[in-house]
């Protein structure tokens, strides 16, 4: 592999980890403050690209598309929280499971009722249709440049909003003791349900704008949870940082794992079994941690 | 006790009907119990795990697919596999695959389990779907159902839906009886002790990993052979019996008939299996009816249909 397809192997692989830390972080987020188990966070990843594409249809303007699908998106998740997710705080994470694996099939169904089941495209929005040329025979789109960074910046903010605001201050207390924060005056119900439509938001949003990049199709939210669980299993669960990190290995993994040729004893290691690196990263952190990288010693 | 009186008559009254279903009962209701009874062994054998010992896998899919397509690998091609062989090495291989499995996964609890479960099955689906050992992701038929030929007398045919239907019975009261025994042995103690408080069974002396582990590896052998089963009434493997929908479908039989009771994982298995075939014959959105049964069930159902017969019982434990 010379200089050049590297580079852009390797911008691919951050793009991907970037975007990934995007649905795991929501994921991650839900989990650790309201130890609430989302099996569903791949159907918002989902219905965020099936917004993206039928309101540029409708509205005619991706950039204007992008805040009409947050705003759904994020009363979504806060109708979500009131009808489901508060009754099952208290209850054992299997009935979280259980819950959450219905809302994915009556999701997977609406979307076929509304959506239909073909596979969509959304055309890259201007003015990010260019390229930028890395080397004579290869470029970069500067859509996918756009998309890293837009991803750094929401996870500078987030940081803020976290560890500096008033807000997440109540959320940080929140997540240790929820009687307390309670007593002391805070409508932890809302800080909640608050958290939890963040959370819906962020999946929802790291479907809409991968939607010009990757083709919108059903199905596209299970592959994306599994992988957003392996973020937050290698991670750490709770850990911000963790699913920052994890992410942007997997990226790597991944993508450097498909364009790789290995073989071994005359069978094709790499590409054919890339599929499974990720997975293999997983079993190597759970024997050296089985908390996860950044997690808190179960 | 009572109680326990009104479930044994109850059990020989349905063994008694199951026996004789076959002779009064058509093809079509004679292939539906054929396939109640196979889920029903792969529900039971989740509820050894999410019912006794606590652990929430949402992977069992795995070592059910794995069993199915064990059954495809044994068979030359366009021949049969020996009954004989194939069976044990259905159960074996996903006994193995459980231990590689569990090895990682029963070290973890909680909602790290629930996850590395998921996404280690997802990992073998993957190996089936996307490599090409067995047919990718259309899968394989089976063209011949496995041979039961031994020492050149064949007892059973399982081409035919009534012998097949009576060998898938005769597994289902032999899983039945198993776990009923391991769970009231030492063994099945251990494990349900480790569900109420893992840490004073360690301070009692027992190794949880190691109990923990055999637990996992019996349920997976055993979904293999409800796998294997499934796979010869099919007569098809494909990827989706790995995947994470079937587990989740498991689940959801577990909870749906009461989990911890292994009756209750047959009741589940019956009534999800019926209920699908309802929401089919009504609409063709009838995932949207289902997945909207399944979200009512874990609001208001937590201890399944069981639950809902127990104050008319009056049964005090819980």
């Amino acid at each position: 592999m010379d200089l050049g397809s590297f580079l852009v192997q390797l911008l691919n692989s951050i793009q991907y980890g970037l975007l990934l830390f995007l649905i795991a972080s929501g994921l991650t987020l839900v989990f650790g403050i309201m130890g609430v188990i989302n099996l569903a966070h791949g159907s918002f990843y989902m219905i965020g690209a099936y917004l993206a594409w039928s309101l540029t249809a409708k509205i005619g303007s991706f950039w204007l598309a992008l805040p009409v699908g947050i705003v759904l998106t994020v009363a979504l998740g806060m109708l979500m929280e009131w009808l489901f997710i508060q009754k099952l705080y208290a209850r054992d994470h299997l009935y979280q499971v259980l819950l959450t694996y219905g809302l994915i099939l009556a999701f997977e169904e609406l979307r076929a009722i509304i959506w239909g089941n073909d596979v969509h495209g959304v055309t890259v929005p201007a003015p990010f249709t260019g390229s930028i040329p890395l080397t004579e025979t290869l470029s970069y789109p500067v859509y996918r440049l756009w998309i890293s960074a837009v991803v750094v910046v929401l996870a500078i903010a987030m940081y803020f909003l976290i560890q500096r605001t008033r807000l997440g201050m109540m959320i940080r207390a929140g997540a240790a003791n929820r009687e307390m924060v309670q007593l002391l005056g805070i409508n932890i119900r809302m800080v909640y349900r608050f958290v939890f439509a963040f959370g819906v938001a962020l999946a929802a949003f790291a479907g809409m704008i991968s939607a010009p990049v990757s083709s919108v199709f059903p199905g596209m939210g299970g592959q994306v949870l599994i992988v957003s669980f392996v973020v937050v299993v290698i991670g750490g669960i709770g850990s911000v940082k963790g699913a920052l990190v994890a992410a942007i290995l997997i990226g790597l993994v991944d993508t450097f794992g498909k364009v790789t040729t290995l073989e071994i004893a005359g069978f094709n290691v790499l590409p054919e079994l890339s599929g499974m690196a990720t997975y293999l990263l997983m079993a190597g952190v759970l024997l050296w941690r089985p908390e996860g990288i950044f997690g808190k010693r179960l | 006790m009572r109680s326990d009186r009104t479930a044994t008559v109850l059990g020989i009254v349905l063994l008694l009907v199951l026996v004789a279903l076959p002779f009064f009962a058509g093809k079509y209701y004679v292939q539906l119990a054929t396939k109640i009874m196979i889920m029903a062994v792969f529900a039971m054998s989740l509820d050894l795990l999410v019912g006794y010992a606590g652990l929430v896998s949402l992977g069992h899919a795995a070592f059910y697919g794995l069993g199915a397509y064990l059954v495809a690998l044994a068979a030359p091609q366009y021949q049969a596999a020996n009954f004989w062989t194939s069976l044990p090495l259905a159960v074996g291989g996903a006994a193995l695959l459980a231990a590689a499995i569990g090895f990682f996964a029963v070290r973890t609890q909680g909602i790290y389990f629930i996850m590395v479960t998921l996404a280690f099955a997802q990992m073998v689906y993957f190996v089936f779907h996307d490599t090409k050992i067995a047919g990718g992701s259309d899968g394989i038929f089976i063209d011949v159902r496995p041979d039961a030929k031994i020492a050149g007398w064949t007892p059973f045919d399982l081409a035919d839906f009534v012998q097949l239907y009576f060998v898938v019975l005769v597994a289902f009261v032999a899983v039945y009886v198993l776990l009923r025994v391991v769970l009231r042995s030492l063994f099945g103690r251990v494990v349900q002790g480790i569900r109420v408080n893992e840490h004073r069974m360690k301070s009692l002396g027992y190794s949880t990993f190691r109990y923990k582990l055999a637990a996992f590896i019996l349920a997976g052998a055993l979904a293999g052979l409800a796998g294997y089963f499934g796979a010869v009434q099919y007569g098809a493997v494909n990827p989706e019996m790995l995947g994470w929908h079937l587990s989740g479908s498991v689940l959801m039989m577990v909870i749906l008939g009461g989990m911890g009771t292994l009756t209750g994982a047959v009741v589940g298995a019956t009534a999800f299996l019926l209920l699908e075939l309802l929401f089919q014959s009504l609409t063709e959105h009838w995932q949207l009816l289902m997945g909207g049964t399944i979200v009512l069930v874990a609001l208001f159902l937590p201890h399944g249909i069981a639950g809902l017969a127990r104050p008319l019982f009056g049964r005090k434990d819980g």
